[in-house]
């Protein structure tokens, strides 16, 4: 009785589907990259006080090893081409967070800041928006946990399929 | 030293090309011609009795009809000031390079090169220095427009999505 007992509580029925879905939400790998202010924030949510660990987070020294890019600051035209260079060089599958105003839509340089790029979206498609200016590190990881929901619900095989 | 003394020593030695001092200002500035630049600042550094050694800061200006260029100059040694101004027109707006007395004239004249497309004669490498390489225009001129886009990448609003904008706001 106590084997069958112990058989029951370690098996498990789900789909392949969902338990790579479950597993990838567990680890979104960041790329190291800062752009402006608000990467003092992201920096902030990735040290000791609100360790973005926790959540399975770290960042990674190459896009090659990275899943998600937090584009965290203002994005001038000129740093757009390197910038979307960075996104092509990370593996599929790949999110992209839009952190603070400026890489939601230019922000202060919405109308006449010649050389800010009017919202990130422009050059890459972006998963989650996280409003602020900048946002604090609870915003940053409630977005976080947006992008993990949405990885959560994605079925990789029966897209395939 | 005063800044009379300073323009009368001036004067002396370069006549028509300095050509007004104001000392009401709390910071008194002296006008100066744009193609003796480099002559004077030459003689502000090296005469023993002025030795401006330090180029605080030079900006570029444009005032509407012309454009301007500002030094602030201060001798570590005397512990005096001086602001030289000059002016050019649009239409030719050469001003002669101080990039070799001052090293840090360098980057301050590319970047107003840059910005408002000032052309400092003789500049060791005179470039852009904010912008890309092949940006079109000055920015900080009062009648800059921008490109529509640079490289596929836009950069300004077309009219429909500001329209748009507009609206929810």
């Amino acid at each position: 009785m106590s084997e069958l007992q112990a058989l029951r509580d370690n098996i498990l029925f789900t789909t392949l589907d969902d338990l790579l879905s479950w597993a990838r939400s567990g680890s979104p790998w960041a790329i190291t990259f800062g752009l402006a202010c608000c990467a003092i924030e992201m920096m902030a949510t990735g040290a000791s006080r609100f360790d973005l660990d926790r959540h399975g987070m770290f960042f990674r020294p190459s896009p090659r090893q990275s899943d998600v890019m937090i584009v965290s600051g203002t994005v001038t035209i000129k740093m757009a081409p390197l910038l979307r260079r960075l996104y092509e060089q990370m593996p599929e599958p790949k999110y992209v967070i839009s952190m603070g105003s400026c890489a939601n839509s230019g922000g202060p340089y919405w109308q006449y800041g010649y050389h800010v790029l009017k919202g990130v979206d422009k050059i890459v498609p972006v998963d989650v928006y996280v409003p602020g200016c900048p946002p604090r590190p609870e915003a940053l990881i409630h977005g976080i946990m947006e992008l993990k929901e949405k990885i959560k619900k994605e079925r990789i095989l029966s897209k395939i399929g | 030293m005063e800044a009379k003394e300073i323009f009368k020593k001036l004067q002396d030695q370069f006549g028509e090309a300095v050509q007004e001092l104001n000392d009401e200002v709390m910071q008194p500035y002296i006008k100066i011609a744009p193609d003796k630049t480099n002559e004077i600042a030459q003689f502000l550094r090296d005469e023993e009795d002025l030795q401006f050694d330090y180029l605080m800061c030079l900006s570029g200006l444009d005032l509407g009809e012309n454009l301007g260029v500002v030094y602030h100059l201060y001798s570590m040694k005397l512990k005096h000031k001086i602001v030289l101004k000059t002016e050019v027109s649009k239409e030719k707006p050469d001003v002669h390079t101080v990039a070799n007395i001052w090293r840090t004239a360098d980057w301050h004249e590319r970047e107003a090169y840059d910005l408002l497309g000032i052309n400092f004669v003789n500049h060791p490498d005179l470039r852009r220095i904010l912008l890309p390489d092949d940006w079109e225009g000055h920015p900080l001129r009062k009648d800059y427009k921008p490109q529509k886009s640079w490289h596929g990448i836009p950069v300004t609003l077309d009219s429909e999505e500001e329209e748009n904008d507009a609206v929810e706001q």
